[in-house]
């Protein structure tokens, strides 16, 4: 979450939303939460678990990208 | 009853040293929707508020509030958007606590301050971002 909330505070593009899995079923489902954290990028891009910044931004580029 | 413990508020006054500018915490509730989590959400906000005279709360109703909601983007209660000089962002759904509730803490810190630590690189590469990006972070408390 901590990478996440940075980048939402340095781009005016990122939003950072964090999501208490329990308390919304329906999304945790809709969205295959086996294990948290789960990172899920424009609903394109999805990992489990803490990356370096480096490999956290890649993914980020890769959601946005065209 | 108070969901902070004395010590929770100690350690809270402690790390909002380092707060510079206003935050605003934006709730959103809905008593039909999820009437206990909401109470709680809202207690948690005005609890975490209280130690600081730079934190406000504005609380809302997604099903009233409609126009508010579809500004920043909230579907969901109980949520929480935190706010400094502009809306960088940071939504919280579900009540933060455990793991959630340094989130929240280290969000208005960050809002506060409006200063991100990131490498020079990753910040280059957001300034190119060609289109909008949301993250969300599922977790759980523990």
């Amino acid at each position: 979450m901590r990478l996440a909330q940075h980048m939402a505070v340095a781009s005016d593009r990122v939003r950072a939303t964090a999501i208490e899995a329990n308390e919304f079923p329906d999304l945790s489902r809709a969205y295959r939460v086996a294990a948290v954290p789960k990172i899920v990028i424009n609903d394109r891009v999805e990992f489990e678990g803490a990356l370096p910044e480096a490999q956290f931004l890649a993914a980020v580029l890769e959601a946005a990208a065209e | 009853m108070a969901l902070l413990s004395a010590e929770n508020v100690s350690q809270v006054r402690d790390l909002f040293q380092a707060l510079r500018d206003p935050v605003k915490l934006v709730v959103f509730s809905q008593s039909l929707a999820a009437a206990e989590l909401c109470a709680r959400n809202e207690s948690l906000v005005r609890e975490v508020a209280a130690t600081s005279e730079l934190i406000s709360v504005e609380v809302l109703n997604l099903a009233i509030d409609r126009e508010r909601a579809e500004a920043y983007g909230v579907t969901e209660v109980p949520a929480i958007v935190v706010e400094g000089a502009r809306d960088y962002g940071l939504r919280f759904y579900g009540v933060p606590t455990g793991y959630e509730f340094s989130n929240l803490i280290d969000a208005i810190i960050l809002a506060s301050t409006g200063e991100p630590t990131l490498s020079d690189a990753t910040t280059t590469a957001l300034a190119g971002l060609p289109r909008d990006v949301e993250i969300k972070v599922f977790s759980t408390p523990t």
